[in-house]
C-alpha cells in the first residue's frame, strides 16, 4: 500500500511559504495590540474615576520611552487593521440597489469619510477637550 | 431546524471590527501625544471628565471598549491557532475570560465616574 502524501507544512510557521499568508498574519497580530491598548484605556477610565490627582498620576505613568513606543505600535497596528478593515467592505457587506450593486469605491470611500470625521471629533475631545 | 445563536455573534464581532477600525487609531494618537507630554493644555482631566460624566458619553465609552474588548478576544483566538497553538478550550477560557473582566470593570469605572 502507498504512504498517503503528506504536505510537509509547519504548524508554527506555514504563513512564512507565502506572501499572502504573511500579510493576513500579520493582520491577525494587530488584535494583540488593540487588545492590549483596550486594557490602556480601562486603566485611564480607572484612574479618571478616582480624581483629578490619580489621573494626573496616569499621565505622567504614560509619560515614558516604553509608553511611546507602545502606543506608537498600537497606532501602527490600528491604522493596519482600519485600512485592510475598509478595503474588504464591499465583499464582506455587498449592498444592492435595484439590479445593480453599489460600486466598491464608493463603498470603501464611504467607510474613509467617516473614518476622518470621526478621528478629528476624537482628537479634538481628546486633546483640547469638549 | 434548530435556531443558531451564530448571527448575533458574528453581527457583534462585525460591529466590533468596524467600531475599533474607526476609533482605535485616533484614540492611539490622542494617548501617543499624551505620552511624549506635547502640550500640559491636552488631554486634560477636566475635559476627559466632562465627556465621562455625561450619560452619553458613559454609553459611548462603554460601546467603545466592550465591542473593542469582545472583538479582539475572539481574533486574539483565532491567532493564537494560527501560530500552532492547539490548546483551543483554554485559550478560549483565557480570552473570554479578560474580555468578561475587562467589561465588567468598564462598568464600575464608568459608574464610579
Amino acid at each position: 500500500m502507498n504512504k498517503p502524501y503528506v504536505r510537509p507544512l509547519s504548524k508554527t510557521s506555514w504563513f512564512l511559504t507565502q506572501p499572502r499568508y504573511k500579510r493576513y498574519m500579520l493582520r491577525e497580530v494587530t488584535c494583540l495590540f488593540i487588545f492590549a491598548y483596550t486594557f490602556l484605556l480601562i486603566w485611564g477610565l480607572k484612574r479618571l474615576s478616582e480624581g483629578p490627582d490619580a489621573f494626573q498620576g496616569f499621565l505622567n505613568a504614560l509619560h515614558s520611552p516604553w509608553s511611546v513606543l507602545f502606543n506608537l505600535a498600537v497606532l501602527i497596528a490600528a491604522v493596519y487593521h482600519s485600512t485592510t478593515w475598509f478595503n474588504v467592505t464591499p465583499q464582506a457587506m455587498p449592498i444592492q440597489r435595484g439590479e445593480e450593486f453599489v460600486p466598491g469605491n464608493i463603498i470603501i470611500g464611504a467607510h474613509y469619510a467617516v473614518w476622518a470625521v470621526v478621528s478629528l471629533i476624537i482628537l479634538i475631545i481628546g486633546i483640547r477637550g469638549m | 431546524m434548530a435556531k443558531s445563536n451564530k448571527p448575533i455573534f458574528w453581527g457583534l464581532f462585525a460591529a466590533g471590527g468596524t467600531v475599533t477600525a474607526f476609533v482605535t487609531p485616533a484614540l492611539a494618537l490622542v494617548t501617543l501625544i499624551a505620552a511624549m507630554r506635547y502640550s500640559p493644555d491636552m488631554f486634560t482631566y477636566d475635559a476627559i471628565h466632562v465627556f465621562a460624566a455625561h450619560w452619553l458619553g458613559k454609553l459611548v465609552i462603554f460601546g467603545i471598549i466592550l465591542l473593542s474588548l469582545w472583538h479582539a478576544a475572539h481574533r486574539t483566538r483565532v491567532t493564537v491557532h494560527d501560530f500552532g497553538v492547539r490548546a483551543d478550550s483554554l485559550v478560549a477560557i483565557v480570552v473570554y475570560a479578560l474580555a468578561g473582566i475587562g467589561t465588567l470593570l468598564t462598568l464600575v469605572y464608568l459608574l464610579r465616574i
